[in-house]
């Protein structure tokens, strides 16, 4: 999708802030807001790209005015919504309807380490060989997709070369779609600043970026 | 500047809500808003160009939140500070500090359809002869300028023909930050479809845009 | 002044002059009306103009002012051809030039060829001719998808093209106006000019719809 969060290349959001001692969570709420969305039960075949996806399809002026762990509420709560697993009603009241049934399977605290340290990985073996070698020209599509992609927009039409060579790793655009891993070769792809941005750009600096084979062509 | 008005082939704003009946304005202060953009007196430096660069200032939350005639508002009051004919103290109030001295060269009621049949007009004279012919084939330059321009992205890096040419007309990237008209040729390029969006666009379908002789270079 | 300075200082200055939306009123009525009475106690705007100003976007100037070039195109041939070859001089003719409209080009769709004008950039928008913009041609859904997905967009209208009509989409992003004249509906051989022009819509003058009789 080209939405508000493919950022590369914007200008007018003012300046960096970093702030000094940042602590993990600004708020309690935020330890909370990140602990579900690391926990809850999540309905069978959700993927880590469709919960990017999800954080794609809020509103435009919201997903600027919002912080990043307001950001993950409203995603739990389209992820609960659209897999039934609650209700817009017992959204708005913040309390499970009489008639739902209560799960006894949600991951326990002494499962906490195991999990976020044996999640899945998303490289996945593929039988066909690469189609681009390091050091090899390509260029990386001019194509919209209406749904979820890992092609910014900023790099769309411009050409790179190959720098390495991932294997086969599961595609953001089919897994974000239930329609499975559909694992493709991945590719980190150098692009001169100038190819990027114009003869105003360094002329020694460039840009790498993580691409799908099916993002790419010969070029 | 590469800014949230650039909006051009962005997803994710949602369906167009055409109104029934609108009516001109929705409200009685945007009615005012819309007397005082155009019969306000403005600080000098505002011509139309500085003016569209004030809205595209605006914080990008804000553009994307707030209705169409806030803008202006937004813009005018930026516009009074920074040219320093209003405090911040008074656009807060409401009421000018006392002692400052008071205009009497406002414009006057029965200059307004006179004003309104006039102003604007952006032709000039230049010197030099065309660079581009009708019917030649141009790109449009990769640039990423970080003050105004009329350039959309999504066209930058893009190759078209020259339809239409206008002759001199007033550069808005200069124009905006003070630097004088600095005319140029003028030209509507037009742009297929699928140069510009890629092979998933129909193969009928042209974008054209009216783009100013220093945006383009020969293809 | 901005004589001398970079659009860089440009962006940080105005995001602090920015800073003050954080102390005012929300409301727009509220802080348009606190604006109005400043200026006018600093003597930068007379009252009288601003109703001036909002009378004659009101009542003087409106889609009837393009609908009278339309009609006036599709009963004069010799007119129509003026009006394609240079529209600000045709135009001029009928005294409908103006401020946001001094420098046009029509655009003839045919049943081979539909033409659409969106300003991505901002709002521009033939104002002698068509008025104020309606809100949807100045938001944001409008602005991004004209030029990516004009069929979508038409679609959305109501408008669902055939495959063979090539779109032809106009964005305004210099001074120059772009007014889209339509096809003359069949069955109206025996309208005149101004009965013609009671026909013609803001739509089918911006692109997002046809004259149906």
């Amino acid at each position: 999708m080209n939405t508000i969060h493919d950022l590369g290349g914007m200008h007018g959001f003012g300046a960096i802030a970093p702030e000094r001692d940042e602590s993990p969570f600004h708020e309690t709420w935020e330890g909370r807001a990140g602990g579900i969305l690391e926990v809850m039960t999540f309905p069978p075949g959700f993927t880590v790209d469709r919960f990017r996806y999800l954080r794609e399809t809020l509103r435009p002026d919201l997903y600027l005015v919002q912080s990043y762990y307001e950001q993950w509420l409203y995603i739990a709560e389209q992820v609960l919504l659209e897999a039934g697993m609650i209700s817009a009603e017992e959204l708005a009241r913040g309390k499970a309807s009489p008639q739902s049934t209560k799960r006894n399977d949600s991951m326990r605290a002494d499962a906490v380490w195991d999990f976020l340290h044996d999640r899945a990985h998303s490289g996945r073996p593929l039988a066909q060989a690469p189609r681009f070698t390091s050091g090899q020209r390509v260029r990386a599509r001019n194509m919209q997709p209406a749904g979820h992609t890992r092609l910014p927009r900023y790099a769309r039409g411009r050409s790179g070369m190959i720098v390495s060579h991932h294997g086969g790793h599961v595609l953001p655009d089919a897994s974000a779609h239930g329609k499975g891993d559909a694992p493709q070769h991945l590719y980190t792809v150098r692009f001169a600043a100038r190819e990027l941005w114009g003869a105003a750009a360094h002329p020694r600096d460039s840009v790498h970026l993580d691409l799908w084979e099916s993002y790419l062509e010969p070029a | 500047m590469n800014g949230i008005h650039d909006l051009g082939g962005m997803h994710g704003h949602g369906p167009i809500a055409p109104e029934k009946d609108e009516p001109a304005f929705h409200a009685p202060w945007e009615a005012r808003m819309l007397g005082i953009r155009r019969g306000a007196t403005f600080p000098p430096e505002v011509n139309i160009d500085r003016w569209r660069h004030l809205r595209e200032l605006i914080p990008p939350h804000l553009y994307l939140s707030r209705s169409y005639y806030d803008h202006w508002y937004m813009s005018y009051v930026a516009a009074l500070l920074q040219s320093g004919w209003m405090t911040a103290e008074e656009i807060k109030s409401g009421h000018a500090a006392p002692g400052g001295a008071r205009r009497n060269d406002a414009m006057r009621p029965e200059e307004v359809w006179e004003a309104q049949k006039t102003r604007g007009i952006f032709t000039r004279a230049v010197a030099t002869l065309p660079m581009f012919a009708i019917g030649q084939r141009v790109r449009a330059r990769n640039i990423h300028p970080t003050g105004h321009t009329r350039l959309p992205r999504y066209v930058r890096g893009k190759i078209g023909v020259v339809r239409l040419h206008h002759g001199g007309h007033v550069f808005p990237d200069a124009n905006a930050h003070g630097q004088g008209e600095a005319p140029q040729h003028l030209y509507t390029i037009a742009f297929p479809m699928r140069e510009l969006w890629g092979s998933d666009a129909s193969p009928h379908d042209e974008a054209c845009a009216d783009l100013w002789e220093s945006y383009l270079e020969p293809a | 002044m901005s004589q001398h300075s970079h659009s860089h200082d440009d962006s940080v200055e105005m995001a602090r002059h920015h800073h003050i939306h954080a102390d005012l009123p929300p409301d727009p009525a509220l802080r348009v009306k606190a604006l109005e009475s400043l200026l006018t106690d600093k003597g930068l705007v007379d009252p009288a103009t601003i109703d001036a100003w909002v009378e004659t976007y009101e009542s003087r100037i409106g889609p009837r002012n393009g609908a009278k070039v339309v009609a006036k195109a599709w009963v004069d041939p010799d007119y129509k051809q003026r009006l394609l070859s240079d529209a600000t001089t045709a135009i001029a003719e009928l005294d409908l030039l103006g401020s946001q409209g001094q420098h046009m080009v029509a655009l003839e769709n045919t049943p081979g060829i539909h033409n659409l004008v969106v300003c991505t950039l901002c709002s521009c928008y033939p104002l002698p001719l068509l008025g104020l913009p309606p809100t949807w041609y100045k938001s944001a859904p409008y602005r991004s998808r004209a030029v990516l997905d004009p069929r979508g967009v038409l679609r959305e209208f109501g408008l669902d093209l055939p495959e063979h009509v090539k779109i032809r989409v106009w964005d305004s992003t210099a001074e120059v106006r772009y007014l889209v004249l339509p096809e003359r509906p069949a069955g109206t051989e025996h309208l005149n000019e101004a009965q013609l022009a009671t026909l013609v819509t803001r739509n089918a003058m911006i692109g997002v719809a046809k004259v149906t009789a």
